[in-house]
């Protein structure tokens, strides 16, 4: 098979996933857009894995044990940013990304000062 | 695009031929091509649950493209983890959050040109030098599969072993993250929400159902995560 | 001890008394009037020793060199002639007295073991530029002194007067010592040392090539220093200061430290005839003029302030004659007598709780409440006065003595004109001197009206003082004459019968005038009030009388001073219509009291120019120094709102902006990879 076939559907994948990353509003919708790019990542690494596995004898099989260990961590960044994204929204009353706009200049009065406080606290948890 | 018609004409006098495609070929074509469109539509629809469920159309395409580069092991755990469980907690996070059921006009934000115009220009730059670099090379489908979970897990096991139990660690780690992260606004909540809706079973605070099944999450917590 | 062991420790003396009483002025209170007096006391005691075994002989000089200094070497040098003994005797003694003067009228001031240290400070400062060999180590005490007088003269900071005057007092000095500065440079320069032997033995030879040019430099921090005209304007206004500061500072010490330089290197003047014209037309303007504007002050210290003026008029004017023993002569006594009125005149201020002469002539039998003060008061009014038998007489004969002597050309040392000038302008200021002696004695003691108010006797110290200095006022002149020219090694100081008798006639013509004038006014005084401010009407039946008359003298004396100005409308003057002094000057009295305008006209020409200049400054650097400034922070503030205008706070900017840009930075690494 054509290996510019599984590398070219990454890259148009990871551009589709950062311009979800870039353009929703939603939280969610950004981390799924994020969910996109990491697989994007995963089907480059499959692909030259099974090509170099054979094409140079490489018996490591390092793309496959790189998919596997991504795969975890997308599943432990998404619980992460989930658990941030509510207390975001439990705080704030939104989950849209361009109304957090605490670090605006001349804007620090946006939120009141307590649940700012609220907010860095459990960021810094 | 001018190197993928370069990519074209030079593959047209390869002995393998980019006129006579393969089967397999011709499938992770046409799955890659709905895999795309269902990602397309994951970023672009205004309908916020649908995004998610075209997220599972997505991934789940993923996981058959893995399974056509004989991946089989990663693509079931594609299935499992991502499908399974990944965009579960998605739902679970969008319904949590009261995102609007049905379309809702501002799914976008203001910056959407201009993310367009990188996201365009990256896939262009990213698909020339993809294309320009690996128009001559194949892969080489035939023999034993590369991605049998015979294949995975004695190259996980035997090479893979330190960084695979540093991973547990870092699922460990994730877990008490997100635990104190819902713990934290729950004892800060002196009263609940007045229009807190009904308990749906699950919390946001367990990251990976893989190792760490739901469950010890009582009432008052997910009272407290709303 | 060695001779040169005994000069050196003359000025240490004082000098640490001082640092020792800055130091332990704060923790060791007891300490501080030991401090203040022993080592002045003793400093007075080594210099007599010291001038008794000098004994008028050949002049000590002893250098030494601390460290090489350049192409013209200083060094600590000692030159110690019959002068320079006998003013350090005078120097240490008025300080002495002052010191003791002092820890009586300043008995409850916080601020005593600073003033004492500075008192000292200021002796050592005065026996330094007494001793010193070298110009350049002259020129230190000639500056520690000009910076003590002005903590000294501002020692009520609390008051405006105080402030003022000890700031003009410091600028108008300064403005001589910056031209004497110079002075000295050249001076060196031409003789190629600051040694005085060396300056001497090299004027001696000729060897002076601008003796104008460095004389009259020389002649401007004179004037500062000495207060000669025009720059005298500090001197009645440092009265400010506390009255024992004014006897140290302003009659004996540090306007003494100017004649006493031009006396040390007269030589250097004599080889300048017009120096020694210009310094004859300054002691005679000073003469007269401070003569006058002494008969129209009110304020009984700035009366004796324009006289010591009037007194240095007549050292310069002896100067002036190229007579340096008569100068020095007159310095000795004149110092003694005016460190004795100064005192006194504070015992009274203390007693009657004013400074005004209009004021205290309206207090019957003041003189009963003081009767040390009184007695010696007289002598020494007696003495300024120049009548024989006093110590007055003596000194200010020898100084018209030898202004005769050149003005009928018995000598080639200075010229004729500088003798006449002298002469007859100083036979002017021996009538106006008797004149305002005799005014100030009949309003201070022979006062009618209420009874002058009773604080009980003055203290102890303050009273004893003032005998131990009329000692040398009422006897010694006599005496002196016939001895200071061993001392001296110059001409014979004694009398001619001249002058004396012209000098004395016209001194009791000046008196007798007074006293008829005073007869023929004092029938007013009974009857009309001094007009005051009807504010301070209501509180006391004079005008301007201190506020806390039981405090110690030198708080009667800030508070007597603070209140003059506001009874009277003026510093100087009051308008009281019984003054003598009014009659006598008649039309001129307007302009005697302000010192003849000058202050008006170095406000016009100085003070004026240069707040304009300040103004002018402020102008262009607000408006337009200020307008590049602006200028050059316009462009960064805009490209920093611009930059500003970034900082959304929309994370997904940011992103964008950081992804836009590396996709860029790719395309281009990739470019360049590629040899495109």
């Amino acid at each position: 098979m054509h290996l510019a076939y599984p590398a070219v559907l990454s890259a148009l994948l990871f551009c589709t996933g950062l311009y979800g990353v870039l353009a929703r509003r939603n939280a969610i919708l950004v981390l799924m857009s994020v969910e996109l790019m990491l697989n994007a990542v995963n089907l480059n690494l499959v692909a030259f894995d099974v090509w170099l596995s054979r094409t140079a004898e490489e018996t490591l099989h390092s793309g496959q044990a790189l998919t596997l260990f991504t795969i975890a961590i997308a599943a432990a960044e998404i619980g992460i940013g989930l658990a941030i994204v509510l207390a975001v929204h439990r705080n704030r009353g939104t989950a849209d990304i361009d109304k957090l706009r605490d670090t605006a200049e001349g804007h620090e009065t946006d939120a009141p000062a307590a649940e700012t406080g609220a907010e860095k606290a459990e960021a810094t948890a | 695009m001018n190197a993928v018609s370069a990519a074209l004409t030079t593959a047209a006098a390869d002995p393998h031929g980019f006129l006579s495609p393969t089967g397999v070929e011709i499938a992770f074509l046409l799955v890659g091509l709905v895999t795309f469109g269902a990602a397309l539509v994951t970023v672009t629809t205004r309908q916020l649950v649908h995004a998610a469920l075209w997220l599972v159309v997505t991934l789940g395409g993923l996981a058959v493209e893995y399974l056509l580069l004989t991946a089989e092991f990663i693509a079931w755990v594609q299935v499992l983890i991502y499908v399974g469980s990944v965009v579960v907690l998605l739902l679970f996070g969008l319904m949590l959050t009261r995102a609007p059921i049905g379309r809702s006009p501002d799914a976008d934000s203001g910056n959407r040109w201009a993310a367009l115009t990188v996201a365009v220009a990256a896939a262009a730059a990213l698909v020339w030098v993809v294309v320009d670099a690996f128009r001559t090379t194949w892969i080489d489908l035939d023999g034993p599969a590369a991605g049998s979970t015979q294949a995975t897990g004695a190259s996980l096991f035997q090479n893979w072993v330190l960084p695979f139990e540093a991973l547990s660690v870092l699922l460990l780690a994730a877990l008490v993250g997100a635990i104190v992260l819902s713990r934290k606004a729950k004892a800060e909540t002196s009263s609940p929400p007045v229009n807190s809706r009904a308990a749906t079973g699950s919390s946001p605070s367990v990251p990976d159902s893989r190792n760490h099944p739901d469950g010890r999450n009582n009432p008052v917590e997910q009272e407290g995560g709303r | 001890m060695t001779t040169t062991t005994l000069a050196v420790l003359v000025p240490l003396l004082p000098f640490l008394g001082a640092a020792a009483g800055l130091l332990l002025g704060r923790t060791a209170p007891g300490f501080v009037r030991p401090l203040a007096v022993l080592p002045t006391l003793t400093s007075l005691v080594l210099a007599a020793l010291l001038a008794v075994r000098q004994g008028g002989d050949r002049a000590l000089n002893a250098a030494t060199e601390l460290t090489p200094t350049g192409s013209v070497p200083i060094e600590l040098a000692l030159h110690i002639d019959g002068f320079a003994a006998l003013v350090a005797v005078l120097v240490g003694l008025v300080a002495t007295c002052v010191q003791i003067y002092s820890t009586g009228y300043l008995r409850d001031d916080p601020r005593y073991p600073s003033y004492a240290a500075l008192v000292s400070l200021f002796t050592s400062a005065m026996l330094l530029v007494v001793y010193s060999g070298d110009l350049m180590v002259l020129l230190v005490g000639w500056e520690i002194m000009g910076i003590c007088s002005y903590f000294l003269v501002g020692h009520y900071w609390e008051t405006p007067e105080a402030r003022a005057a000890s700031l003009k007092a410091f600028l108008v000095t300064k403005l001589g010592d910056v031209p004497f500065l110079i002075g000295l440079f050249a001076l060196a320069t031409d003789a190629g040392s600051f040694r005085i032997t060396k300056v001497l033995g090299t004027v001696a030879n000729g060897g002076l090539d601008h003796p104008t040019l460095i004389a009259l430099l020389l002649l401007a921090g004179v004037a500062g220093k000495s207060a000669q005209f025009p720059l005298h304007t500090w001197l009645p206004d440092a009265m400010a200061g506390p009255t024992p500061v004014s006897a140290l500072i302003h009659a004996a010490t540090m306007v003494a430290a100017g004649v006493y330089f031009v006396a040390r290197l007269l030589p250097v003047f004599e080889a300048s005839q017009a120096a020694m014209v210009v310094l004859a037309v300054t002691a005679a303007v000073t003469m007269a003029g401070s003569a006058l504007a002494a008969l129209a002050q009110d304020d009984i210290k700035r009366v004796l302030a324009y006289s010591t003026i009037g007194q240095l008029g007549y050292m310069t004017g002896a100067l002036a004659v190229a007579d340096r023993g008569a100068a020095v002569f007159h310095l000795l006594s004149h110092g003694a007598f005016k460190a004795l009125l100064f005192l006194a005149a504070g015992v009274i201020i203390h007693a009657a709780g004013t400074n005004s002469l209009a004021t205290m002539s309206r207090m019957g039998h003041l003189r009963a409440r003081v009767p040390d003060a009184y007695w010696t008061m007289t002598v020494a009014l007696l003495a300024l006065a120049a009548i024989p038998p006093f110590s007055g007489f003596f000194s200010k004969e020898s100084v018209l003595g030898a202004a005769e002597h050149v003005a009928t050309g018995h000598t080639e040392h200075a010229p004729g004109a500088a003798g006449w000038l002298v002469l007859v302008v100083g036979l002017l200021t021996a009538l106006l001197t008797a004149a305002y002696a005799m005014r100030l004695w009949l309003l201070a003691f022979r006062g009618r009206g209420a009874e002058a108010p009773d604080h009980g006797r003055q203290p102890l110290p303050m009273t004893v003082v003032l005998w131990v200095l009329a000692v040398p006022s009422l006897a010694v002149g006599a005496l002196a004459y016939r001895v200071l020219p061993d001392w001296f090694g110059g001409r014979d100081l004694a009398p001619t019968l001249t002058t004396s008798v012209l000098g004395t006639g016209v001194a009791l013509v000046g008196g007798l005038v007074t006293y008829a004038a005073w007869r023929h006014s004092t029938a007013l005084a009974a009857r009309v009030p001094p007009p005051l401010s009807a504010s301070l009407e209501r509180g006391h039946p004079h005008g301007a009388v201190a506020a806390h008359p039981e405090g110690d003298a030198g708080r009667v004396e800030a508070e007597a001073i603070a209140s003059h100005a506001p009874a009277y409308g003026d510093l100087a003057q009051a308008p009281d219509p019984s003054d003598p002094g009014r009659l006598l000057l008649g039309p001129l009295h307007r302009h005697a009291a302000v010192g003849f305008h000058l202050d008006a006209v170095y406000s016009a020409l100085f003070v004026r120019p240069v707040r304009a200049g300040a103004d002018l400054v402020r102008f262009l650097d607000r408006e337009v120094v200020d307008t590049y400034v602006r200028g050059a922070g316009a462009l960064p503030r805009w490209l920093g709102t611009a930059v500003r205008r970034a900082q959304t706070g929309n994370v997904q900017t940011y992103v964008s902006a950081l992804l836009a840009g590396t996709v860029v930075l790719a395309v281009a690494a990739v470019l360049v990879a590629t040899g495109a």
